[in-house]
């Protein structure tokens, strides 16, 4: 059963929905986020870090445990407010007009955000609603949202009787119900067994080719088979950035492991 | 938007075995405290009939049963919304309604109107459990109406207060004795106070319930349950703002 995503991938990637069409022109900057600075406490988390999502990219954030990269996408997607900062969500400033722009966004966090007790069809609608689908083209999102994340079967079910890797699906569903311009998915391969891994990806791939993306992980085989630019973070501060071939060629590397751990043990200031 | 948080929060109440038990248990004390006043009544009936201005049968059945509901609602309330926004913050789906298009304020209003629409239920069959008295008898309307009324507003008060202590937390059984412990104190300082005039019962909601209850309508104590919510529900939205920006 799980390999059936791909089969939906390939089938779905034709028709592009009318909205997304009218969306930021292709290569257009969908999110700008500047100086971003964030404190519990006294004890600074993320320190002024910039960033710049183009459409149909997928940006993957890397670094390790505590590096601050869920706090930052929290920031992003509106759950928490940077302390100093501002970010820019297709041209809308989710500081000023938060209900606007977070309409263009799509949040995936590290727990699938899930009512156990609901259905996969009543979840998904409540989620839609949420974002505001008006109720003429919700059938319509619903039953697209289902069919990109190989959900066709699932509608009626119990979300707390699906497997991880469902459950993951239907995490994904949500934050792309609306047709949102960026989606932000947060270690979204945890947990997940090989399977389950292959057809997220595959789907986490087929939602760059329409969406911009950005993808928080450590696992980076990940960044390698997804992921067009890195950003690497360390003790909350962007400490590289580039696109993930010239990552590759990162010093006398001959891996992105290798790269990534000399990138995280030497560099000190953001790379141009 | 209020109207969908309102709906969900419906739901996930019907959903919950534990809230079926405990409206099941509910009526049985009601029905029980209901029969046991009707049947005093019609044992002190003849009695009764020989004093020039006897109480009626809805001040001596309906209105000890309505103080009744209210002490048990104290008790059950916080049982309620304790799950308001601290089982959201323990199974992380808050992240879902944060990340959303929803403004605090619609998010909490949304709550507490689905919240407050499964009490109303409650209350309304309690009512309906006296007015079967209406069957074989005249009732007082004005007072049943006055305790329906007083009830909506005790019970809108302790909801607003029970969302708060829950937007405290995240874990929801430290919400609900926290919301009991709360909901007690205030009605402790009512009890106790021996002063008929002390300023302390103006706090407590069950002394300005205490009224309606008798039957007296009193635009003060309307404004102190209205004021009593507001201000909770005010101090929710605040501290849903303070998590967004202070802190996890």
């Amino acid at each position: 059963m799980s390999g059936h995503i791909l089969g939906y991938i390939q089938l779905n990637s034709q028709p592009v929905p009318p909205d997304i069409l009218s969306s930021p022109a292709p290569d257009a900057t969908t999110l700008i986020a500047r100086n971003l600075t964030r404190h519990y406490g006294q004890y600074p988390v993320v320190q002024d870090v910039s960033l710049t999502l183009k459409r149909g990219e997928v940006l993957g954030l890397l670094g390790h445990n505590g590096a601050g990269k869920s706090t930052t996408l929290q920031m992003l997607s509106g759950i928490l407010t940077p302390d100093s900062g501002e970010i820019e969500i297709c041209g809308l400033d989710l500081l000023r007009a938060p209900m606007q722009a977070k309409r263009r966004l799509g949040f995936l966090p590290e727990v699938p955000p899930l009512y156990r007790e609901l259905s996969v069809d009543a979840y998904l609608t409540f989620a839609a609603k949420l974002r505001r689908v008006s109720p003429d083209t919700l059938p319509d999102a619903l039953a697209d949202a289902k069919y990109r994340c190989g959900l066709n079967e699932m509608g009626p079910k119990l979300i707390a009787t699906l497997s991880k890797g469902y459950q993951q699906r239907v995490g994904i569903a949500q934050a792309i119900i609306h047709q949102p311009d960026i989606i932000i998915l947060d270690e979204p391969t945890v947990g997940l067994d090989p399977a389950q891994l292959r057809d997220i990806r595959a789907l986490i791939r087929e939602l760059g080719d329409t969406h911009s993306v950005i993808l928080s992980t450590h696992l980076l085989t990940e960044v390698e088979t997804l992921c067009d630019r890195v950003e690497i973070m360390r003790d909350g501060k962007l400490i590289y950035s580039d696109t993930r071939a010239h990552m590759a060629e990162y010093g006398d590397t001959a891996s992105l492991e290798e790269a990534f751990m000399q990138i995280t043990e030497t560099e000190e200031e953001p790379a141009p | 938007m209020i109207r969908i948080l309102a709906a969900r929060e419906l739901h996930s109440l019907f959903s919950l075995p534990s809230s079926w038990f405990m409206l099941g248990v509910l009526q049985f004390l009601l029905a029980w405290s209901y029969l046991a006043r009707l049947d005093a009544w019609l044992q002190v009936q003849p009695q009764l009939a020989l004093l020039a201005n006897p109480p009626g049968v809805t001040a001596w059945v309906a209105a000890p049963m309505f103080d009744m509901v209210s002490l048990l609602l104290m008790v059950l309330i916080p049982l309620f919304t304790m799950r308001a926004f601290a089982e959201e913050r323990r199974n992380q789906t808050l992240a879902l309604l944060l990340s959303s298009p929803v403004s605090n304020t619609q998010l909490v209003l949304g709550k507490f109107c689905g919240l407050l629409a499964f009490l109303a239920l409650i209350v309304c069959t309690s009512l309906l459990m006296v007015a079967t008295l209406g069957v074989g008898t005249a009732l007082d309307w004005g007072l049943l109406l006055a305790n329906l009324l007083g009830l909506l507003l005790i019970v809108m008060s302790y909801a607003a207060f029970g969302i708060y202590v829950s937007a405290l937390t995240s874990q929801p059984l430290v919400a609900a004795i926290g919301g009991l412990a709360g909901l007690l104190g205030l009605w402790m300082i009512d009890v106790t106070a021996s002063d008929e005039h002390a300023l302390w019962h103006i706090l407590s909601p069950a002394f300005h319930f205490r009224k309606l209850n008798a039957g007296l309508l009193d635009s003060a104590d309307l404004g102190f349950f209205l004021l009593f919510t507001a201000t909770f529900l005010l101090l929710t939205i605040f501290r849903l703002q303070g998590n967004r920006q202070g802190g996890r």
